[in-house]
């Protein structure tokens, strides 16, 4: 016990001296949160909107107005639609509506800058929105969960899934690799020391580094961001704690296979970091993949924590709502750190 | 060396295969209480195998031995607790203090707070490092780093330290000093064995076996293999004895 302590107390030592390290662990969960909370957006706001009407009526009046009070939009003013064209090649603006009153019934067209075909696709939405509204034949849409369809507290599963695999995959590898160059893991080997206190003395620090991030993000996500608080952040915090040890468990089987660190690191970040984002479902919806990249995206760990975490935070389910997802998580864990403490205790003979 | 001596090491027919590959071939020798054993041999000819089964790393293919009073097959665990070792990258903590790896070490051999702060006091004393107590060991000279190293393969009070090439890349000077702290151990009664490719330091050592593809070619103390051999260094008998290694590196 006092041996796990003095390791547990070197490897925080480690972690806490190296200055650059410590930064980038800290403010990294910090900056990707801010920046993909709120400079990453996929909202569309502040749509440049001009008009064109062929006369005036309290309807295209009324369809105007609630364009310029929308928060959304910014209206530039009726133009004459010769104009159209000219305005949206030079940029002035982002899209165009025709209002034509023939007999006392409105039709519209709706010309839009589609160069960013997302912003295209959700102005258009926006537009067709409030003339819905305006007639009388209009469907509700509820839009549940996220009711502002802010993509603020979105990203957070996804930063989430992001940071335990860079904090514990790739530093737990990096530093177990770290000493065996330097030689200090076979004076741990070669001493009375289990191998199992070596394993151990090297995941708890960076399990509870972990759970510090976690507290930190959490807090973040519910206060600046404005997640809902509710009951299932209790189950948000056990299934990234096991997500944690699933992290571990492959930077401790990373460590075992390579020898060198930029091997540790490169292997880390190819084989973990890229899949997380590119296939994981943070940014890019798993559905919308070729049936064979959806195969491959099932056995990235990620994905199920992201589905998961996406449940429980944004949908507010309980947590039998997510017992697939979590068992497939358990097993994952499982296998991994049953491997790696083999093939951990196999280089140890 | 008289019989009536302890025998510290003692192995016998020691052999390790790694599938047709033999890099130890039925070795044997035994090593007194208090002697420094050199162990010679070229890159490959099978040192540190041999070494890495006397510290209960690896299991011999076939043979038997006794290191510390313990059997090297069935008391393995129980050997790494009776030796130390130093290996020759003067393995430390870069990022720790001389203080704190020295505790590190002495906490991992079951040392007790109080039995670590009177062997940490005396350590500094007797090395002169007491102004160095507080400082990184990566900002220390590597000759300071090297005495730590010893200090820290020691501290557990070890029936044998192995040393692995302690003094590789360090300047003369430095390493005849790390010498005196040798025979100072093995004054005190430590056994002491040591790998060197510096063949100078051989002779300072009690006894010496030069190992050629695996198998021992050469035991005895330097001036009796210089008589046997004509030669007036070790240097020289080095080259005799190894001349028909058919290993390459």
């Amino acid at each position: 016990m006092a041996i796990l302590k003095s390791l547990i107390k070197k490897e925080a030592l480690h972690i806490i001296r190296d200055k650059r390290t410590m930064v980038i662990t800290l403010l990294m969960p910090l900056i990707l949160l801010i920046l993909f909370g709120f400079a990453i957006s996929t909202e569309v706001n502040d749509v440049r909107i001009v008009a064109v009407t062929n006369q005036h009526n309290d309807m295209t009046r009324n369809i105007l107005q609630r364009i310029s009070s929308n928060s959304y939009f910014t209206f530039q003013g009726l133009v004459s639609p010769t104009e159209v064209d000219s305005l949206l090649r030079i940029g002035y603006t982002d899209a165009a509506l025709f209002l034509k009153t023939d007999n006392g019934k409105i039709s519209s067209q709706i010309i839009v800058d589609a160069s960013n075909t997302n912003m295209a696709q959700t102005v258009t939405g926006y537009i067709q929105g409030i003339l819905n509204d305006s007639s009388a034949s209009n469907a509700l849409t509820y839009t549940l969960y996220n009711p502002q369809m802010k993509s603020a507290y979105n990203f957070v599963p996804g930063i989430l899934g992001m940071i335990f695999i860079l904090i514990c995959a790739i530093m737990t590898s990096v530093s177990i690799v770290r000493e065996k160059e330097t030689g200090t893991m076979d004076l741990l080997l070669i001493s009375p020391i289990k191998p199992s206190t070596i394993i151990l003395g090297k995941l708890i620090p960076y399990f509870l580094l972990s759970c510090l991030i976690l507290a930190t993000m959490l807090l973040m996500a519910y206060t600046l961001l404005g997640l809902p608080v509710s009951a299932s952040i209790v189950s948000v915090v056990l299934v990234t704690l096991l997500y944690i040890t699933l992290s571990l468990s492959i930077g401790l089987l990373v460590s075992t296979i390579v020898d060198t660190q930029l091997t540790a690191l490169i292997v880390s970040a190819v084989m973990f970091m890229l899949p997380v984002i590119m296939l994981s479902g943070m940014i890019f919806p798993v559905d919308n993949m070729p049936i064979a990249l959806q195969w491959i995206s099932s056995i990235i760990p990620a994905r199920w924590y992201i589905e998961a975490m996406r449940k429980l935070m944004i949908q507010q389910l309980e947590i039998n709502h997510i017992a697939k997802e979590a068992a497939i998580l358990s097993l994952m864990t499982a296998v991994l750190l049953i491997a790696a403490i083999r093939k951990f205790q196999l280089s140890a003979r | 060396m008289a019989n009536n001596v302890e025998k510290v090491i003692s192995v016998k027919n020691l052999t390790k295969r790694f599938g047709n590959f033999t890099a130890v071939d039925h070795i044997s020798f035994d090593v007194s209480k208090g002697e420094i054993f050199g162990f010679l041999g070229a890159n490959g000819a099978g040192k540190t195998t041999a070494m890495r089964m006397l510290c209960g790393l690896s299991r011999p293919s076939d043979g038997d031995g006794q290191v510390a009073g313990c059997d090297i097959i069935s008391q393995s665990e129980m050997i790494k607790t009776r030796i130390g070792y130093m290996s020759q990258k003067f393995s430390l903590y870069a990022n720790l203090t001389v203080e704190e790896n020295l505790r590190l070490f002495a906490t991992i051999y079951g040392m007790t707070d109080s039995r670590i702060k009177t062997a940490a006091d005396n350590i500094f004393q007797e090395l002169g490092m007491e102004n160095l107590r507080r400082s990184y060991v990566k900002d220390i000279p590597v000759g300071w780093r090297q005495k730590l190293a010893f200090a820290t393969a020691t501290i557990h009070r070890p029936e044998v330290v192995f040393l692995d090439e302690p003094t590789g890349g360090v300047d003369p000077v430095t390493r005849r000093k790390f010498w005196e702290l040798i025979y100072k151990a093995s004054s005190d009664g430590m056994t002491v064995f040591v790998t060197t490719h510096y063949l100078d330091e051989a002779e300072y050592c009690n006894r010496i076996s030069i190992m050629v593809d695996g198998k021992i070619s050469a035991l005895d103390s330097p001036a009796a293999l210089k008589e046997k051999y004509h030669a007036s260094t070790i240097d020289e008998v080095f080259r005799i004895v190894a001349n028909d290694a058919k290993r390459n590196e």
